[in-house]
């Protein structure tokens, strides 16, 4: 019987298998940053277990609150910080280095196909983009994670989402998503992993993918996966140049995680994008999505671009494309946070910048910020938000505000209309 | 092992999520026990009032997909720190349903049929939950109606909760 690629990376990695139907697997990876991990450093500590299972597989970044913003925050900060000195933990991105999590760990080559990660964060299923097995987790698994290198998780059962047709201009991997988010709604995927995989995702950057497989958690399921290729070792090529001959041999090693031809999967649904259009979410859950064209008149205070979902420097280029030579409309308010300092830089760089602050957003440093409404651009009760994050749930970005979730191109005409609008019906 | 059952909250509502059950503004707190006075305060329902509604409630039922969104053990922190150690509903999202095993505390899912006719026989009224954890029974008792309710529990989850969480039994065996 064939095998996913997710039942290929638990074959490889089962330690265990404590009860009927639950894998223990061991970890390539333990990511942390500093809204789960204090807690669970703190637990440890007072069970007197302050020990980590190997300070070369454990990456920490200070991203969600940053810098502090207040005596909290910078505790939490603090922390980690002493955490990562105290055990060696050289891959410890402080403010200056740091950005969103999952956005930083792959820019700096920390992500390999076939690899098992996880993170005291939801959105780790981002990762799943490589053709790794990434999950969110909480700070119980995490502590696990950080002092033996192991997690248990169920026997891994798959949907494959096959993605078909051609992507119409100005329609991006967040449309798509978000399409299939509707399509499923929010835990049509729960306790799942999705293998996105057909022509489409084929086509995309890793970037793309990285948009695909974050919201996969907002259907419910464990990991969103992509088959690594071509696409995969270009990205991944500075940090894996020393171990394979050339590219060929890399695409060869990491076809060894393809799916077999009769792997078995729970569900396989085609999902066809030829005729979609910008979408945007219209209630508190990620489920309720319709076409940009039929929201109606629906007045933005406030428009944000980044985080974890779009951040990349891809979706600062589709925005500021949108962008170019306009301004935001001035009843409201616009916020860009390049999700990494190398993002950060190379928007510099390409002139990006300087586009959204002429158009009159305001630029902050690399962080989630926003996103979770924790700082950087908190919603008043009663604001409306159009934003390229991942969740609308209601207080996400500020008690008592609305978020509109859209892509970033969305979101850049958004801001010069005033109102949800799409970059297609942009005057 | 922890005491499980009490009074009963009714929640009528699917896909609660974990920003509702505990906001991220409150995620600057590092102990359980802060987490108290936040527990559902973002809660999207009708008629509901934290501070009125949550008073000595030991055990929530609620419908589908209960504890989607993020993946912060808050939540069921949040719960435990209010003497929640038990939620009942038709299902659950992974990570949460294993947050709450992690933390030997119970996430249990019931047939929709089931949850339906508890909602129909005991919300509203002043519900209480007997658990006899190894018979796997509830028992719903509400001014002179009751009900008894058998559950099941996945030997790993039982053994979570037997062990008192993940921590300790992880520790032994890896
Ligand atoms: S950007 Fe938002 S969704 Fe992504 S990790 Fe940060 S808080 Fe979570």
């Amino acid at each position: 019987m064939g095998l996913t690629i997710a039942e290929k990376i638990f074959d490889a990695h089962r330690v265990d298998r404590p009860a009927e139907g639950i894998e223990t697997i061991r970890l390539d990876a333990v990511f942390c940053h500093e809204i789960t991990t204090p807690i669970a450093i703190n637990d440890l500590m007072a069970r007197g277990k302050d020990r980590v299972f190997d300070p070369g597989r454990i990456k920490a970044v200070i991203d969600h609150v940053t810098p502090a913003k207040d005596s909290k925050t910078a505790s939490q900060g603090k922390v980690l910080r002493d955490w990562a000195r105290r055990h060696g933990i050289t891959d410890f991105f402080d403010i200056g280095r740091n950005g969103v999590c999952h956005a930083l760990f792959p820019e700096k080559g920390f992500v390999r196909p076939g690899d098992t990660i996880i993170m005291g964060d939801s959105h780790t299923c981002t990762l799943g983009a490589f053709g790794a097995f990434a999950a969110g987790v909480g700070t119980t698994d995490l502590e696990v994670g950080i002092l033996k290198g192991v997690c248990a998780f169920r026997t891994p059962r798959t949907i494959r989402i096959d993605i078909t047709g051609t992507l119409p201009e100005g329609v991006f991997a967040k449309d798509v998503i978000l399409s299939i988010i509707g399509r499923l709604g929010v835990d049509g995927a729960t306790d799942h992993i999705i293998e996105f995989d057909g022509p489409v995702v084929s086509a995309m950057s890793m970037e793309a993918r990285m948009t695909l497989c974050n919201m996969a958690i907002e259907a419910g399921a464990t990991c969103g996966i992509c088959r690594p290729d071509q696409a995969t070792v270009d990205y991944l090529w500075p940090f894996i140049e020393n171990a394979y001959a050339n590219h060929q041999a890399a695409l060869e090693d990491f076809k060894s995680w393809w799916p077999d031809p009769d792997a078995v999967y729970a569900e396989t649904l085609v999902c066809d994008v030829s005729d979609l259009e910008p979408l945007a979410t219209f209630g508190y859950k990620p489920d309720q999505v319709r076409p940009v064209r039929e929201m109606g008149d629906v007045v933005v205070d406030q428009v944000y671009i980044g985080s974890c979902t779009n951040g990349r420097i891809e979706d600062l280029r589709a925005a500021a494309a949108v962008l170019r030579g306009r301004r935001i409309h001035p009843s409201l308010r616009a916020i860009l946070s390049p999700a990494t300092p190398k993002v950060f830089r190379q928007a510099l760089a390409e002139g990006l910048i300087e586009v959204f602050m002429e158009a009159g957003f305001c630029v902050t440093n690399p962080t989630c910020g926003a996103c979770l409404g924790m700082s950087n651009g908190v919603l008043a009760e009663g604001e409306v938000c159009a934003s390229t994050t991942n969740r609308n749930f209601p207080g996400r970005m500020g008690k008592g505000g609305m978020v509109h979730l859209v892509s970033p191109a969305t979101a850049a005409a958004t801001a010069v209309a005033g109102r949800l609008t799409s970059a297609r019906d942009l005057r | 092992m922890r005491n499980f059952g009490g009074k009963v909250l009714f929640l009528d509502r699917s896909d609660i999520n974990t920003d509702e059950i505990i906001p991220a503004r409150y995620l600057t707190e590092m102990t359980k026990a802060a987490l108290k006075p936040y527990l559902l305060e973002d809660l999207a329902l009708e008629e509901f009032d934290a501070a009125r509604d949550l008073a000595g409630v030991g055990t929530i039922v609620t419908r589908a997909n209960f504890g989607c969104g993020s993946s912060r053990e808050h939540a069921p922190w949040a719960l435990e720190a209010n003497g929640i150690h038990l939620v009942i509903a038709e299902s659950f999202a992974r990570i949460f349903r294993q947050n709450m095993f992690n933390c030997g505390l119970m996430a249990v899912a019931l047939a929709p049929e089931t949850i339906a006719r508890l909602f129909e026989r005991f919300s509203g009224r002043a519900t209480r939950v007997a658990v006899d954890f190894p018979g796997m029974l509830f028992e719903f008792t509400s001014e002179g109606i009751r009900e008894e309710v058998p559950f099941t529990l996945a030997p790993f989850d039982r053994a979570l909760v037997e062990a008192g969480g993940w921590v300790e039994y992880a520790d032994q065996r890896y």
